[in-house]
């Protein structure tokens, strides 16, 4: 059974949290007590059915605002795959919150109401679901129901987000017509919509093909700690212990160590049950290696012949998650795979209007929930890829040095490339 | 099917030795907080597993509130021996005595909201700047948003409002002084899976997880285990059923369910097929619908 991780995005009152609550209910991962809970909890709103959207409200002060003001994780399986749903809310100021929830993301789930079309946050959602490299994007274009089941509806839908979607970096886009109210094509196909001969949402969930979506080509692994057990048996053992970000060891290959160019070879690559003739991501294990060389957390092995650039000076996408704005010409800790360094951000080059996708320039101020490309100096060397090429090695967040705060995300892009 | 992919077992395991050698690489005094219930039972098997060969780095906590089953305590004591690590208990009974809590009385009076100062006192003693817990995403709603690294005041409060975003599988352990961290390693993991994970691995738990006859009293919808700390009420008896429990907590309110789940694939099928959450069981959570929130600011696990 596999693992996928998906995010959902959509505008407040597109139905959203209707549908998580119809994936969890028709699945069957709503549990007696909690479908009890909400059976009251809709009664003493004087509702008339049961409100599935209530299973996914989170802590007090959201309940009372009635939004989803941070990212839910919510968990169910089926019998072909476990799910983790990043829930994160549709309002306008939460962009952060999408980012967030994106970063970990196979998939991205994003809702139309059939009868409104596109909006300006569709595309603000597809935007980010698109800098975060999401490799899958499903279209559910939802209420279906108000609109007559129309095939003519969904048809326009379809050819305008296809339009809109070229702009995009995205390669696998799916669409399915449902109600997540009344369940067509959530798990069962309806029967209102007889032209969709596509898979239904939760088909296309258990199937769609993630396995690749780890780069398995250039080999990254950024040492976390160093395990030396000093007892009898294993007095000399030396292991560096991390996950692999990228590509596939195996022993006998010939590394480098970053940043200080040592070279050697893997000795063996171990885990607690025992030695592994291969370790790709996004396994942990311990790698022990040929010679006793210098090595702590923060450097990273690699392949002799495939490494990743490293220097100071960082070009990459920002999205900007704090209260308090940038600070023009003020240091950040920087966090990137097991390294850390101070760094300071020296130009913005553009601001993106994520509602347009227009590049606006001449603009410094940086507020919470902005997407800018930008430019960084570190005071020490890191190794990384672009984020494209690799979300391990290419993402990193800023930290206040002040309040210790996570106030930044970052996605390296190529320096030669705009 | 692709060559390289984990199972979801896997990479959730995975995951968890990430999370944990995170703790021993950022933190300089970290500790596991061992409840003896089977969620902090897995993760210090992981973190076994992610030290290897290496004992743990760091010592386990256990708060006594003095209210135990035996089992617990026995299952304890012998992991920790076979471990090889140090144990630090914390000691509600020495809180009480001090006078730092004041029992609660009345008729669901229990230890559990005393355990938060305990808890809280431990971590100060021993300059833990990072606790380890079992706790999971999936157990209740106030939890669905919790971080894999939870921060705590100088008060040990928990700010729902003030959490740090966590992006991909950057951890931001940086603090101020007296702060401190929380993590919770399994965090996606749900009870199928750490059920799963326990059979796969044949990792140990304590026998009251499984099936067996004792001593019980009826009450909220659940069995109760008669102990001495158990005061009757009208109309209440002491029975003899066949039970086992789905979490272990303070004996005065960990309640069991009938049940004749006495092998780890019974157990799995059971939880498979109930449909009630876990903590349903458990008497405290009963209090308000936000119950879980209010004790997690205060700085309960
Ligand atoms: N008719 C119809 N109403 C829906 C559908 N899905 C959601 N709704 C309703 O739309 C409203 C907003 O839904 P909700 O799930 O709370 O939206 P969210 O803000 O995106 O989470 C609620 O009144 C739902 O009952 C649907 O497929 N058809």
């Amino acid at each position: 059974m596999e693992l996928l991780r998906f995010t959902t995005a959509g505008s407040v009152d597109d139905g959203k949290s209707t549908l998580i609550g119809r994936l969890l209910y028709d699945s069957k991962s709503i549990f007696e007590d909690q479908l009890a809970a909400v059976q009251l909890s809709s009664e003493r709103k004087g509702l008339q059915h049961v409100d599935l959207s209530l299973l996914t409200d989170g802590l007090r002060a959201e309940r009372e605002q009635g939004i989803t003001i941070d990212v839910a994780y919510r968990y169910f399986a089926t019998p072909k795959r476990k799910f983790i749903i990043a829930d994160t809310p549709g309002h306008i100021q939460y962009t952060r919150n999408m980012v967030t929830g994106a970063s970990t993301a196979n998939l991205a789930l994003i809702l139309v109401d059939a009868r409104k079309g596109i909006v300006e946050q569709t595309c603000r959602h597809s935007f980010i679901a698109s800098l975060l490299q999401i490799p899958h994007l499903i279209v559910c274009v939802n209420k279906m129901d108000l609109v007559d089941y129309s095939e003519e509806v969904f048809n326009k839908l379809v050819e305008e987000y296809t339009e809109f979607a070229s702009k995009l970096d995205v390669t696998d886009i799916r669409y399915i017509p449902i109600s997540a109210l009344n369940g067509d094509n959530v798990v069962n196909h309806s029967t209102n919509m007889p032209w969709y001969q596509g898979a239904t949402l939760l088909n296309t969930l258990e199937t769609i093909h993630i396995a690749s979506d780890y780069n398995h080509i250039d080999g990254r692994f950024p040492v976390q700690t160093i395990i030396r057990p000093h007892s009898d048996e294993y007095h000399d053992y030396r292991g560096y212990a991390g996950r692999i970000a990228g590509g596939i060891f195996r022993p006998g290959d010939a590394v480098t160590v970053l940043p200080s160019g040592l070279q050697s070879k893997i000795k063996s690559i171990d885990t607690f049950e025992g030695p592994v003739e291969e370790a790709f991501p996004p396994m942990s294990v311990s790698i022990t290696l040929e010679n006793d060389i210098d090595i702590s957390r923060g450097d990273m092995i690699v392949k002799q012949n495939n490494q990743p650039q490293v220097g100071q000076d960082i070009d990459m996408m920002m999205c900007w998650l704090n209260n308090k704005p940038m600070q023009p010409g003020a240091k950040y800790y920087l966090r990137h795979t097991s390294r850390e360094a101070r760094s300071v951000i020296k130009e913005v080059v553009y601001k993106m209007d994520i509602n347009s996708l227009q590049r606006v320039s001449n603009d410094n101020t940086i507020n919470m929930n902005d997407i800018a490309r930008v430019r960084l100096r570190t005071t020490q060397p890191i190794m990384f890829d672009a984020y494209r090429k690799n979300r391990n090695t290419g993402s990193l967040v800023l930290v206040d040095e002040a309040t210790n705060e996570t106030v930044a995300a970052g996605m390296i892009v190529d320096s030669h490339v705009n | 099917m692709h060559k390289y992919y984990l199972n979801h077992l896997q990479e959730l395991e995975s995951e968890a030795i990430f999370v944990i050698r995170e703790v021993v690489a950022q933190f300089d005094r970290p500790a596991i907080l061992f409840s003896g219930g089977k969620d902090s039972i897995v993760v210090t098997h992981l973190a076994k597993k992610a030290f290897w060969p290496a004992k743990i780095p760091m010592p386990l906590i256990h708060i006594d509130t003095g209210h135990n089953f035996p089992e617990t305590m026995d299952f304890r004591d012998n992991l920790v021996e076979a471990l090889g690590v140090q144990l630090i208990v914390g000691s509600v009974e020495e809180s009480l005595r001090k006078g730092r809590v004041k029992e609660e009385t009345g008729l669901n009076a229990s230890r559990n909201a005393l355990q938060i100062t305990t808890l809280l006192d431990t971590i100060e003693e021993h300059k833990i700047d990072a606790a380890i817990g079992g706790a999971r995403r999936d157990e209740e709603k106030a939890r669905a948003k919790e971080r894999f690294f939870s921060h705590r005041d100088d008060f040990g409060q928990w700010d729902p409002k003030n959490q740090r975003p966590e992006l991909w599988n950057i951890f931001n352990g940086r603090k101020h002084q007296g702060e401190h961290f929380r993590v919770f390693p399994i965090s996606n993991w749900t009870e199928m899976d750490v059920w799963n994970y326990i059979m796969q691995q044949n990792i140990q738990i304590p026998s009251l997880y499984f099936a067996h006859e004792r001593e019980v009293v009826y009450r909220d919808n659940t069995w109760l285990p008669a102990s001495e700390f158990l005061t009757l009420r009208e109309g209440e008896a002491v029975e003899k059923r066949i039970i086992r429990f789905r979490t272990l907590g303070d004996i005065t309110i960990t309640g069991g369910i009938e049940s004749e789940a006495n092998t780890l694939e019974k157990i799995v099928n059971e939880v498979s097929a109930v449909r009630s959450t876990e903590r349903g069981n458990r008497g405290d959570d009963k209090r308000s619908e936000t119950a879980m929130e209010d004790r997690k600011k205060l700085g309960y696990f």
